[in-house]
């Protein structure tokens, strides 16, 4: 029985004893509900989940454990002679896997068990088999393989036998446990309540598991990294030159300078322009202006970084190129710091300004009457009392935009370039730790050299880095809040 | 006590001195600085918009050569037994001739001088993909064979940018794909009317297609992934981050674990989401060994990236909901569960679909996390419906966008661009349902 | 017109959309005097009063409508700058508004952007002479440079008085300035207004009648949007001429 069958199956059994729990309900009390306890459909809800439930959870750890046990039986069949030079038992193990699921395709296409058995024997006849089913396999077939596979197949097929068979009858037994309990003063109610308030609280903890589950998987990676290559390198050398094949050089350094050299002329870009919008539309704007802008400013941020990346690569890279690099002899490159940092301005001046926005309006109104009652002007107003006010949130606001700044990825891959570089000057191409990521995790990835596995250690790095700041920019928004209300 | 001694200010009050009128100058360049703020937003987005436009639009045309083709049973299914399994024998290169044939014909009939071009110059105008094309049409209904098909066939990319402007004459000199004589050809093909141009359903129907030929690379596995990922972020987040936000904003006690809870969800919106994609990559692909390139992977970490938004949004809205209505539920003894999903969550649901529908735009429009799980690799194949389709390779449109600019041929610029208009259209009606609904179901209390 | 006004009102409507929040009011402000605006709430005293020094400009949806003069000149004629005018008629809000900075900072704030001192020692002699008049020195003549949002609620107003004092006005607005205040910082508050009127015209706005008696010459009654009577605060409080007046400060209204 296949486990989308067995969970349909289960599906129908939840909801027919929701029925049939019901149903006793309602008989309990011989149709008179105002004796129940609880509802008559709580009490066929309370049924369902004892059925459901206790068995759903069995079929999930069962499937989450069965691979595992199965996997460490059969590994134990390859023998050490099985394993070719420079191949690993990972690598056989994937070969095993690859070749029992390949077998599963041949049944499904409708060859027999005897046949299979046949080529289990005769692993190169099993090989022009699969390739005709258009599963390549790189190497002949060792015997062992063959047989290791095929005995992969057996077991997995009695472990969901033996699954189907446990995870029904534990539906069963729940269900007779719950409807025995079904009488007129089953708090069914409080069952089910109990139930769904397990589910809410679980919902919750999903942010808390995903955090968890991005600090264990980069730690983990970087820790397997650190283990093949030196850390005192990778956080103390100034070059970076990824070679595959070994030896390669992977300093962090030319990739912060970059992510920090293009952030920097990022918030060079978005803080004034966003601050100086933000005040103009909170302090001076008349309602219709604000209610016009306000929503293209918004528009500005709901455009998804691809499309800046596509904007910093076609247009505003030539343009800088053109008019800025070759006349000042700066240099001819399209990609370069500048045309990354600039767009990467115009994308966070909606952040920026709709940041400080929230934050100048939450200044009391009280100061600026004051501020006004002496006669101050709207500007002096501004500049003396509002802004200094709120200085703090906007730092925040500025922290959290510089976190954004630094973990943005499509703008720098389009627009920043690919060489790692220490260079002082903006229209060279230059590089990020996001770039890198990219590049070091696409197209061949094989998670044993130092050169993939780097990208874990980078992005460990720009967690800590974007976490950091984020939590600084929200303790101090938070506070300046306090302060006002 | 000191006698102050300064100046006083008995001035008129009609008539400003020399420091109000500093001052109020000061004031005036202050308040035009803010507007040249405001100015720099618009026309940046104008911008934006309008390169978008201008390199993308192009992408919806196609010039098309149409012809009439004779499917000789003689060439095509030499037994006459219609078996798709004998006709595929016949590969694409006996199509290509077949094309060939009716092409020179046509030309003659049109009366278009082809100067003694070499064939294979003649058929380097139309797409590499006529020929399969049209073998597939074929295949799919053996009936056609014997008829005379009036058929389509694309232009190669290059006579496509030709008349785009993209390719010139004197570009041509140095491209080996193309000569100025087969542009000068297909000029006057074009002056003939055998070369229309039309609106192009390919681009958004095909899968994409080799660096050979950018004319027919399309959208459809693209956008399909993308729809594909959208069905698995609604469906699972949608349900989740309703969830947490009810226990977090209605039931949860005020403790150091809600908190903590609180903190994460605040931290995880900020999170680059590259993160993300690491985070997929080490987790669902090693450890969990769901397929790479799937929509269910790339579903799984949008799922993740989008929770934050909707609980925020939610829990907004639920916060909206004043609290005589929870007490006017709780007074006539219903239980706190039957007061929130009887009461409270039905009127805060206008406002959950709002935050979902914003968050699920940004999800649409993520690439970042997406190029990490191999969402970037050549896919030419539909996936096939849900639920197995979410198993099967598919792109997505920001990635496929991505995909673009990393070829060489500036035809795929293009694509990009029209791509990302595709995006944008779908962002757009995304954001202006949210935008009805909330003006729609907006409550005051 | 009263020879010894300093400001006068007449005929001044005030408009919040389409509410008509103020009608046909004529006061007139006299030298040296301490007026009381008393009324119920939402009667139109708080309203006048910001009329006063053009504050309701700051209002988007506010319109005046009327003639209000000062020292003869009218205070909305279009050459009249908001400013400049508010540097003469300074204000004192109801909620203490220390700005966010020191002690210093805040009673120099004024002197500052006016432009009254050539140098720092003159700025010094300003702050100290204003906070003195605002009996505030001795409190915090060693702290200057600490915050002024952590003084207490009584020193916090006195500071905005000291604060409004600076710019040596010509008449200092004052809207409820003691409504968040203990007896106690209300008591210092009222002296010092006594003292204040010594220098300048004091128009306050105030709940409270006994206060109103306490330390006002005149008192102005206003009820839903009008001025009910004006004249000497003697007479308003012993002998009211219209039966509304009498049935406020008897408590009936209210």
């Amino acid at each position: 029985m296949t486990v989308g069958l067995l969970s349909l199956v289960l599906l129908g059994l939840s909801a027919l004893s929701f029925i049939l729990g019901r149903q006793k309900a309602l008989a309990s009390v011989k149709g008179d509900i105002r004796n129940l306890h609880s509802l008559p459909s709580y009490c066929g809800a309370g049924v369902a989940l004892f059925t459901g439930i206790p068995a759903s959870l069995l079929m999930i750890i069962w499937l989450l454990v069965q691979p595992v046990l199965i996997e460490s039986h059969v590994t134990d069949m390859i023998l050490p002679e099985d394993i070719d030079t420079g191949s690993t038992r990972e690598l056989v193990m994937s070969d095993v896997l690859r070749i029992a699921k390949g077998v599963d395709v041949l049944v499904a296409r409708g060859a027999d068990e005897a046949e299979i058995t046949k080529l289990i024997n005769n692993p190169a006849a099993l090989k022009t088999r699969l390739a005709d089913a258009r599963i390549a396999l790189a190497a002949d077939i060792n015997p062992h393989v063959a047989k290791a596979a095929a005995a992969y197949r057996t077991k997995v097929a009695t472990g969901n036998n033996w699954l189907a068979v446990s995870t029904l009858g534990l539906a069963v037994a729940g269900f007779l446990f719950a409807l025995m309990q079904v009488k007129s003063t089953f708090r069914a109610r409080n069952v089910v309540e109990a139930f769904v308030r397990v589910l809410l609280i679980g919902a919750s903890s999903v942010a808390v598991l995903t955090t968890l589950g991005i600090i264990l998987s980069l730690v983990f990676e970087s820790w397997y990294f650190f283990q093949l290559y030196p850390a005192k390198n990778f956080f103390f050398s100034l070059t970076w030159a990824p070679k595959f094949g070994g030896g390669s050089d992977l300093g962090i350094w030319p990739l912060l300078w970059g992510t920090l050299y293009v952030s920097f002329i990022a918030l060079v870009v978005a803080v004034p322009v966003g601050l100086m919008a933000a005040i103009y539309l909170s302090e001076y704007a008349s309602g219709r202006v604000r209610s016009v802008t306000k929503p293209v400013l918004e528009v500005l941020a709901g455009i998804p970084s691809i499309v800046y990346g596509l904007f910093a690569l076609m247009t505003v890279g030539p343009f800088l190129r053109d008019w800025f690099a070759k006349p000042l002899g700066l240099g001819e490159s399209l990609s370069s710091v500048m045309t990354a940092g600039v767009v990467m301005g115009i994308m966070l001046i909606p952040y920026v300004s709709s940041l400080s926005d929230d934050i100048i309006n939450a200044v009391p109104r009280a100061l600026r009457d004051g501020s006004y009652g002496l006669g101050a002007t709207q500007s002096e107003t501004v500049k003396q009392v509002v802004f200094p006010a709120a200085l703090p949130g906007i730092v925040g606001a500025i922290l959290m935009a510089a976190s954004r700044a630094i973990g943005e990825t499509m703008i720098v891959v389009l627009g920043a370039g690919a060489a790692a570089k220490l260079s002082l000057n903006p229209f060279e191409a230059m590089t990020t730790v996001t770039v890198k990521i990219v590049s070091q995790l696409t197209g061949d990835t094989e998670f044993s050299s130092p050169e993939t596995l780097v990208a874990f250690a980078l992005g460990l790095t720009l967690f800590v880095f974007t976490l950091g700041l984020n939590i600084l920019a929200l303790y101090i928004v938070r506070k300046y809040r306090e302060q006002y209300e | 006590m000191t006698k102050a001694t300064f100046r006083s200010r008995k001035a008129s009050l009609l008539v400003p001195d020399a420091r109000t009128k500093a001052r109020n100058a000061s004031e005036r360049w202050f308040r035009l600085t803010g507007i040249a703020a405001v100015s720099v937003g618009i026309l940046a987005l104008v911008f934006l918009l309008g390169s978008v436009l201008d390199n993308g639009l192009s992408a919806f045309r196609q010039t098309h050569i149409e012809m009439a083709i004779p499917l000789d049973e003689t060439k095509l299914d030499v037994s006459g037994k219609r078996d798709p399994a004998l006709m595929a024998k016949v590969t694409t290169v006996g199509y290509g001739k077949l094309i060939q044939a009716s092409f020179q014909k046509m030309l003659e009939d049109r009366g278009v001088d082809t100067e003694k071009i070499k064939p294979n110059k003649l058929m380097g105008l139309l797409s590499k993909k006529a020929a399969a094309d049209l073998r597939d049409m074929v295949l799919a209904n053996p009936d056609l064979i014997g008829t005379t098909l009036t058929f389509n066939a694309m232009t190669n990319g290059r006579v496509d940018g030709y008349f785009k402007g993209r390719v010139t004459l004197e570009s041509a000199e140095r491209d080996s794909n193309i000569s100025p004589e087969q542009l000068r050809l297909a000029q006057r093909m074009a002056d003939a009317g055998v070369i229309r141009t039309k609106f192009n359903w390919a681009f958004l129907t095909n899968p994409d297609a080799s660096e050979l030929r950018p004319e027919s690379a399309g959208l459809g596995v693209a956008i399909l992934g993308s729809a594909y990922m959208m069905m698995i972020v609604l469906v699972l987040s949608l349900p989740i981050g309703v969830a947490a936000s009810i226990y977090l904003e209605e039931m949860a006690p005020k403790n150091i674990w809600t908190d903590f809870i609180e903190i994460n969800i605040a931290n995880l919106a900020a999170v680059p989401s590259i993160v993300f994609g690491i985070l997929a990559l080490a987790l669902f692909v090693n450890f969990l060994g769901l397929p790479q390139s799937a929509p269910i992977l790339g579903g799984l970490v949008l799922t993740l990236m989008t929770l934050p938004t909707i609980i925020i949004a939610t829990r907004a809205s639920l916060k909206a909901v004043p609290p005589s209505i929870r007490d006017a539920a709780l007074g006539v003894g219903a239980s706190k569960m039957q007061a929130i999903f009887h009461h409270v969550l039905p009127l805060a649901m206008p406002g959950i679909l709002t935050g979902t529908i914003l968050g699920l735009a940004r999800a649409l429009g993520e690439s970042a996390p997406l190029l990490l799980i191999g969402m970037v690799a050549f896919v030419k194949d539909y996936p096939s419906s849900p639920p197995n389709g979410f198993f099967d390779p598919a792109s997505a449109l920001p990635v496929q966008v991505y995909n673009w600019t990393q070829r060489s041929d500036p035809a795929f610029a293009e694509r990009a661009s029209g791509a990302i208009i595709v995006l944008l259209l779908f962002l757009l009606t995304m954001n202006s349902v949210a935008i009805i609904l909330r003006r729609r179901f907006e409550r005051h209390w | 017109m009263d020879e010894r006004a300093k400001m006068s009102a007449r005929r001044v409507q005030v408009y919040y959309g389409t509410n008509h929040a103020l009608k046909n009011v004529d006061v007139d402000i006299l030298d040296k005097t301490v007026t009381a605006f008393i009324g119920p709430s939402g009667c139109g005293k708080s309203t006048f009063l910001r009329c006063l020094n053009r504050m309701n400009d700051t209002v988007a949806s506010a319109r005046v409508e009327g003639l209000i003069e000062m020292d003869g000149r009218n205070i909305y004629d279009s050459r009249v700058d908001p400013v400049q005018l508010r540097a003469k008629v300074g204000m004192v809000f109801q909620k203490p508004n220390p700005f966010p900075k020191s002690i210093y900072d805040n009673v120099a704030y004024g002197p500052k952007i006016h432009g009254l001192t050539r140098n720092k020692a003159e700025l010094d002699e300003v702050v100290e002479s204003s906070l003195r008049k605002a009996a505030l020195w001795n409190e915090v003549k060693d702290r200057l440079a600490a915050p002024g949002t952590g003084l207490s609620g009584g020193q916090q107003q006195r500071l905005c008085i000291a604060r409004a004092v600076a710019t040596s006005p010509e008449v200092l607005l004052m809207d409820e300035p003691c409504s968040a205040l203990d007896p106690i910082a209300t008591a210092q508050v009222e002296e010092l207004i006594d003292e204040l009127r010594s220098q300048f015209s004091v128009v306050i706005v105030t709940h409270s009648m006994q206060q109103a008696a306490r330390v006002s010459q005149r008192t102005a009654f206003f009820h839903l949007g009008s001025l009910v009577e004006y004249g000497e605060t003697g007479t308003i409080f012993t002998a009211p001429n219209d039966p509304r007046t009498e049935s406020y400060i008897t408590g009936r209204i209210g």
